[in-house]
């Protein structure tokens, strides 16, 4: 989980992402961050989020995206 | 012969009044409701005599803002299209070189409005879009209308920090609207699925089409930019045919495998531009759409939209450019040498542009005009205009050009053009930042700066966020002790990049 947190405080320095849920639904979030989070999280984790795990459900949240790499990984 | 842009939507109106003209998916607008609120908040604007002057428009990303661009228009005045996108410090600094005398917002954006220390007009859509129509005062101003008057100003990035509003008169538009769909084929089954803010000239190319041949434009909502296979839905949803995308919405598509789960199948026109486009991108997409059409487009806003296309007719090797092909029709490209001499084929020449597409120049900013609005250099016998675009070009063995790159420090990311010295300019203009050089990582396409002073690279990136668009923050932030300077004491922006290579090397070794 740390190393996600890194990744996502890289793109918000300002934001706690521990704490903070809503990502998407509040804004925090925008596209530019999305494309960049799917290349950080294959080059760091060596996952590839498909495009139809791309929705917004899975990156509400550090815990959600967490959990979506960890499912991906185990495939 | 056309002089007016509102021609376009009082032909058409007659023709198809009920049909959809500009929708978001859940408000739609027929021809009929656009060219009566059109014609109200010019019935509005008309009494307050503001023709030739510019009207700015603060609202969402909405076919209402199109409306009231159009109903600027009636009142004879020129738009500045503004969006809650753009941080209040370039929103103010947008305003101070306009001095506007009126506004335009939505009861969305009239919060923003009110923080903005505007002191002129402020009216909203929803009052003014029911205001009595005054058709003997719109005539009287159509009737005084002529085509070099002023239809738009939009703002580009400025290297000194300060954003440049390009004047557009309505003959340039309607001269690129006429070559643009002559090129891509456009008619009233034209179902165009919309990218771009409306505060580019880049909208031009859905929004004057449409009421051109009165065909249907979907304004796809922003947050849709980040979940591909929902992007893919809307546009089969709404059996999009044609788009006019930015480079990067294209392959955010292409890049995550989308296309080998859902197909826009609806899809027969694709053009992209305003960036290079990998060829592995272009090619899954032309696999997936085989029977559609792709165009690279090329063009400065200077120019008002787009100068030169090329309709993809090859296959392309990986590491190949795929050419910006020719100038429209009644357009001119020149490519000069150094020496001011037609570069010859093969060799890399400034693309110069000449003719009616030309736009008036840089608002209240005549020097800076002057710079790049010359005299044509082949031309000595009588007045010519060209622009000097900047970006280097040369011509291929098949005639085609091919973009090769920039002459100074403007670059192209995520489809904006940005000047570095803005970004530097913004990081200078904080108190805690005492030097700031900044590069562009044209291969990870990144931003990277580096700064010397007493702040956190968190710190000074929450601080930019205040003073630039979002995509000109930069996805790196280094702190330097000091930046290394060239003998004549400018930021060495080489040695930067040097460093910027060294750490990336690196990082890659572990």
């Amino acid at each position: 989980m740390d190393e996600l947190i890194g990744i996502l405080e890289g793109l918000h320095p300002d934001v706690d992402f521990r704490q903070t849920a809503g990502l998407i639904d509040d804004g925090v979030l925008d596209s530019f961050d999305i494309i960049s989070l799917v290349a950080e999280i294959d080059n760091i984790f060596d996952v590839q989020i498909p495009a139809a795990e791309i929705v917004p459900e899975n990156f509400n949240s550090a815990q959600a995206l967490q959990d979506l790499i960890e499912r991906l990984s185990d495939d | 012969m056309r002089t007016h842009l509102l021609e376009y939507l009082e032909d058409t109106v007659r023709r198809v009044p009920e049909k959809i003209a500009y929708s978001n998916g859940q408000d739609d607008m027929t021809f009929a409701q656009v060219y009566r609120e059109s014609r109200a908040i010019g019935s509005f604007l008309q009494a307050r005599d503001l023709r030739c002057q510019p009207v700015v428009v603060f609202m969402n990303k909405h076919p209402r803002a199109i409306t009231a661009f159009l109903g600027v228009l009636y009142a004879g005045a020129a738009y500045v299209p503004i969006d809650e996108e753009m941080p209040r410090i370039r929103i103010r600094l947008i305003l101070d070189t306009l001095q506007p005398r009126a506004l335009i917002c939505d009861s969305q954006t009239a919060r923003a409005v009110a923080s903005l220390e505007y002191t002129g007009a402020v009216f909203g859509y929803e009052q003014i879009c029911q205001t009595p129509e005054t058709p003997a005062a719109l005539a009287a101003i159509r009737d005084a209308h002529i085509d070099t008057d002023p239809a738009y100003v939009v703002f580009t990035s400025g290297a000194t920090g300060v954003p440049k509003g390009v004047v557009a008169c309505h003959r340039s538009v309607i001269d690129y609207i006429e070559a643009f769909s002559e090129v891509l084929r456009l008619d009233e089954s034209t179902v165009f699925g919309m990218q771009v803010p409306l505060y580019f000239d880049a909208c031009l190319k859905e929004v004057f089409p449409t009421l051109k041949f009165g065909a249907t434009t979907y304004i796809i909502p922003r947050n849709l930019f980040m979940f591909p296979v929902k992007l893919v839905a809307f546009l089969n949803t709404h059996q999009v045919n044609t788009l006019c995308w930015v480079v990067s919405a294209l392959t955010m598509i292409s890049a995550f495998g989308t296309l080998d789960t859902v197909v826009p199948h609806t899809l027969r026109l694709i053009a992209f531009g305003s960036e290079v486009m990998p060829v592995k991108q272009l090619r899954s997409w032309r696999k997936a759409l085989p029977d559609a059409r792709f165009i690279n487009l090329y063009g400065p806003t200077e120019a008002t939209g787009m100068s030169c296309y090329f309709d993809v007719d090859r296959d392309f090797a990986d590491d190949e450019p795929i050419p910006i092909g020719r100038p429209f029709r009644n357009t001119g490209i020149l490519l000069l040498g150094p020496d001011n001499r037609l570069a010859r084929p093969g060799e890399t020449g400034e693309i110069c542009i000449r003719g009616t597409a030309l736009t008036m120049g840089y608002y209240k900013a005549f020097d800076k005009t002057a710079e790049v609005f010359v005299q044509n250099p082949l031309n000595d016998a009588y007045p010519e205009l060209i622009y000097r675009t900047g970006d280097l070009a040369r011509l291929n063995e098949r005639g085609e050009l091919v973009f090769v790159s920039r002459k100074d420090y403007q670059i192209k990311h995520m489809g904006h053009r940005i000047e570095l010295g803005e970004i530097e300019a913004g990081a200078n203009a904080l108190e805690a930042v005492r030097m700031a050089g900044c590069i562009y990582d044209a291969e990870d396409g990144k931003i990277v700066l580096f700064y010397a002073g007493d702040l956190e690279p968190g710190a000074l990136l929450a601080a930019l966020r205040d003073r630039l668009p979002r995509y000109m923050l930069p996805n790196q932030v280094e702190p330097l002790d000091r930046l290394p300077l060239t003998s004549n004491a400018k930021i060495d922006r080489v040695t930067l990049k040097q460093m910027h290579e060294h750490k990336k090397k690196e990082k890659q070794h572990g």
